[in-house]
Formats: C-alpha cells, structure tokens, sequence
C-alpha cells in the first residue's frame, strides 16, 4: 500500500518525553489552495476514520467517510477550499503509529509504540501544515475524536485557527466513555491471538478481541431507536450461513438482524484496523481533557481567542451529549470568543454525524460561508481560478 | 426587518459589540454585521430559528436570557439587545442587571401593559385584556411579568441605570408622536424602547 505522506527526519518530541522519527504523515487533499494560501480546510478525522474523506477507500472499496460533506458544491465545498485530512498520529493508514518501524529497526513499534496525547496527534498536523506552506487555516472542523483534535488546535494554536467546528465532542473524555474503551481495550487482551501485542510477529492479528471491541463501540455510536427502526427484533432467515468471517456461528437457533450487523461490523473493520492502533489513540482519548491543564478552568485555554467558534451537537448522542457541548459553549462564553451552537434534532446517536441530516448541512454550510464573508475570502473566487 | 428594529439599529454605534438576546431569524445581528461593520452575536431560545440563523453565517447560540447572561464576562459587549421579551422572562430585574453587567448598554423594547385599550377592556369587562399586542389568552401567556412604561422608568431609577433615549413604537414599528411625554406614553404607547447605560 502506498500512501501520500510526508516523512520527516527530524521526528517529533512527544509530550510523554519520547521521540518519534522519522515523523510520517499521510493524507489526502482535496480541491486547490489559494495562491494567497488562506482557503485551506482540516478535517480531522475520528477513532477509527482515517484521511479518505471524500475517495474510495483503498481496502474497503466504499466511498470516503464524509463523502457527502465534502465534495464540490458540498457544505465542505472543494470548488472553494482546499481540504485537507491527514490520518492521526498513531494510526494505521500511513502515519506514523504502531505500524511504523522503531527508530534504525527493523523491528515494528507494535505494543511498545509511546503513549501519545491530542497535543501530540495536533503538533504532528501542525509539522504537515508547516510542510505545506500554511500558515493559517482557515477552518479546522471534526466530529467526536476529530473535534478533540480542532478544540486542541483552537487552544495550542489559536492564530492558525480562524474558524472551529467541533462537532458532537468534548473539552474532556467522560467517565463513561473511559470505560467504554477499557472493555474494548481488554476484549482485545483476553484475544489468545494477541501474543502481548506482538501478533504480527506469529503472522495473525487478534481479530476476534478487536471484533467485539468494535461491536460494542458500534452500539454507543447509535441510539436505541435508531437501533429499533432500522432491525426491531427481526431474525435472519434461518437458510442464510449464519457465521461471518471469523465470528463462530449462532448457538441459539435463529440470529437477530442487529446480532448480524454487528458482526459484519466488527469482521469488516479488523480488515482495516490495527488492534495496536486502536490501543494508542483509544488512549490519547481517553488522557484528554483540556481544562484539567490549566487547574479545571476551561475558560482559559479560550482566553480571548481570535477564533470564531461553531459548535455543533446531535440530540440522541448519549456518547458525546448535549450538555457536553453546551459546557463547552459555557465556557467559550466566559472566554469571550465569538461562538455558535447548534443541537441538531436526530434520533440517530453519535453517528448522525456521518449520516444525512439537512440542518447539520445547512449549519455547515451556512457556518462556513459566514465565517469566509468575516476572513475576506469572495465567493467563488477560488474556483474561477481553478 | 421590523421598523422597530431598524429604529434599534440607528441606536447602535458602528463597529460595536452586540448581543442580541431573543435574536430570532438573526435579521438585528445580520443587518448589524452588513451595515454597520458590527461583531454582532445572538443568544435564541428556539432551536429552529437558532439554526437558521447559522446556516446564515450568523454567530447565534441556543440560550435564554435567565441562564445563560451569567456565562459571560463583565464589559463584553457595548451593547445587549433584548427586544419583546422582558415581559416574558423568569426574572426581568436579574436579566437587566445581567445584561448591564456584561454590556455597557441595554437596549429594552417590551409592549406597554399601561395602554389606554387595556385599561378600558379591564375597566370595562373586568377581564383580563386581549389585545393584538397581547394576544394570548391570561393562562396560556408566556408573559408572566407585564409592566407599564411607568413601572419600567421607576425600576431603573431604583437600580440606578441612566435612561439616555426612550421612545415609543406602535405594532407596526413606527415611532409614535408622544415620546415627549412620559405621561401621555404610559397612556398611549403600544411597544416602548429603552436605551439604558450604567450609573458611573
């Protein structure tokens, strides 16, 4: 497989005090950057997405994740901005992570891969920035572990950011979804092919661990309705095979519809995903909570920020609720910076960010032009010289 | 936009801070950013027209004026809106220190509970009035706290905050002739306005 990627000798200093290098970073761009370099668009992506966004994804086949955002004439319009989404630090599509070799090794980073952090997985995006002659973007956007990464952006490095979008996330990782991870995390552990994390040294991966810790991470990214809309309590026609790929079949007679789909689920992402990758940025999530660095007030990493903020929620995301985002909007208020919040109504969980919902594209859309008017970008201009 | 509206507008320095509060479509804040080079943001209570206003590039956030005034700091803005709703909220003497709190002046607009209709239709009827200024029915009304132009002079002198403009406004937003008089507004005003500023 080979990926767009910059590859930096230089490596990156992490803030757990170990250092990467050389420093990979691959992405995909989309549309063409301004020759005064001030259109440019980050998405950054979530836990398991990574920098297809808008094209085929090579090992799946199926369309880029946010394929329906961002395009020309889209609310992420690539006829206007230049998009660019690289996959995070300590990911498995071409950046650097537990994949990668050790530094002058042949030897895989595998389980002993450093702990990384959201600052981490930022200072890495800001080094390809730098690659690419950017300076400041003109929007840095994400959804759930994506908008970790833009509120991190927004912090760190505020005069790169001239509008926010996070969208369905946090300033800091809940309890529960702490512990949503650790049973993902020890579904993995308690895989008999997981040899202590150096699986590919024995030639397999622990698919079955990694399996079950995206079927049960799949549950939190849907709502009960939505679950009951789309299955209810069907069952599979019993002449179908009721075993997918390395699931064992059922024991109980007739399969649940949802039972199916979660299987095809977890069968289909151990194809793409590295069960060390999933452990590291599972971590970072979990370390990251922003105002926990500056004594719990989250007003200060905000502090008269020049960045115009929007910040978006879905009304059934027990994930990342609500009252999540509104903390957050609370606390950008006290930092006196220029904020917008919307709960879109949706009865579709975390992932109606992914899905088809007309307000969240009118609200990107919408926010995104408004925010050009402010930066002086024109309408249109980009694409007439194209 | 509402005449009433513009009639706020021409209140409104260019290159201010505003916040609007009640911002509904977003028309005060989006004709205050064109025409005026204003940083103008919204807080709205409904959700629909919240998002409206985004998906117009308008920097509004969901939010009521009892909870959500608090969140920002001292000085932020030189000018907090609040039009048509002080009748209407669960603490309007708390929202006008708030927003004097966090702006340098206030803008009030509120309909005038004092009008001569409304105190025929009680002297008359000995039920509560129904007007086309208020129009819904004593037990389903959101407006829970009526008051006169003369009731609302008499809070700023006791909260201390200088009434630099008032005036009054019909329902259709024209200025009314008798903003000389405080007296004949009482009697006569269908919508007041308010430009207040703090005591130095």
């Amino acid at each position: 497989m080979v990926y767009q990627k910059i590859s930096l000798q230089e490596g990156l200093d992490l803030q757990c005090g170990e250092r990467v290098a050389p420093l990979d970073i691959a992405y995909q761009t989309y549309g063409t950057l301004s020759p005064a370099r001030d259109n440019a668009i980050l998405i950054c992506h979530a836990l398991t997405g990574d920098q297809y966004v808008a094209d085929t994804h090579p090992f799946t086949g199926k369309p880029g994740w946010w394929a329906r955002m961002v395009g020309p004439g889209l609310p992420i319009d690539t006829d206007r901005f230049f998009v660019i989404c690289p996959n995070v630090l300590g990911g498995c599509m071409g950046s650097t992570g537990p994949l990668s070799h050790k530094p002058d090794s042949d030897e895989l980073w595998g389980r002993d891969f450093p702990i990384i952090t959201m600052h981490d997985i930022v200072a890495a995006q800001v080094k390809l920035m730098d690659h690419l002659g950017i300076g400041r973007l003109f929007s840095v956007i994400g959804a759930s572990m994506g908008g970790m990464q833009v509120l991190t952006w927004a912090s760190d490095y505020p005069d790169r950011v001239f509008a926010a979008i996070p969208i369905a996330t946090s300033a800091f990782q809940s309890a529960q979804n702490i512990a949503f991870n650790e049973v993902s995390r020890q579904a993995i552990f308690a895989d008999p092919d997981w040899h202590d994390g150096n699986y590919r040294q024995f030639d397999t991966i622990p698919a079955r661990g990694l399996g079950v810790a995206r079927m049960m991470a799949h549950i939190t990214y849907l709502s009960e309705e939505a679950l009951t809309r789309k299955f209810g309590r069907r069952v599979r026609n019993a002449s179908q095979p009721s075993a997918i790929g390395n699931m064992p079949s059922v024991f109980f007679g007739d399969m649940f519809e949802v039972e199916s789909y979660l299987r095809h689920q977890g069968s289909t992402f151990v194809k793409r995903f590295d069960a060390n990758a999933y452990l590291s940025i599972t971590r970072a999530m979990d370390y990251f909570d922003l105002a926990a660095e500056y004594d719990g007030d989250l007003t200060i990493p905000f502090k008269g920020s020049p960045t115009r903020f929007c910040v978006i929620s879905f009304s059934s995301d027990w994930l990342f609720p609500t009252s999540q985002s509104r903390h957050l909007v609370r606390a950008l208020n006290r930092s006196g910076v220029n904020v917008s919040f919307v709960e879109i109504e949706s009865d579709r969980g975390h992932d109606a960010f992914l899905l088809e919902e007309p307000d969240f594209d009118r609200t990107m859309r919408g926010f995104l032009n408004g925010a050009a008017e402010h930066a002086g970008l024109t309408q249109g201009g980009i694409a007439h010289a194209r | 936009m509402r005449v009433d509206q513009q009639v706020i507008a021409d209140m409104i320095a260019p290159c201010s801070r505003v916040l609007d509060v009640g911002s509904g479509d977003g028309s005060l804040i989006g004709h205050l950013f064109r025409t005026r080079a204003c940083d103008a943001q919204g807080i709205e209570l409904s959700m629909e027209a919240v998002t409206h206003s985004v998906a117009h590039g308008l920097p509004v956030i969901q939010g009521d004026a009892d909870h959500d005034l608090i969140h920002y700091p001292n000085d932020s803005f030189d000018y907090v809106v609040l039009q048509r709703t002080l009748q209407a909220v669960e603490r309007p003497r708390e929202v006008l220190r708030q927003m004097l709190r966090i702006g340098e002046h206030a803008i009030v607009s509120f309909p005038n509970f004092g009008h001569w209709r409304l105190r025929l239709q009680l002297l008359y009827t000995g039920r509560m009035p129904m007007t086309s200024v208020w129009a819904t029915p004593w037990h389903e009304t959101p407006n829970i706290h009526p008051c006169t132009i003369k009731d609302f002079f008499a809070l700023c002198e006791e909260d201390g905050y200088v009434v630099e403009h008032w005036t009054t406004v019909n329902e259709r937003g024209r200025r009314a002739p008798w903003y000389y008089s405080p007296r004949l507004a009482n009697l006569c005003g269908e919508q007041a306005l308010f430009l207040l500023r703090r005591k130095i």
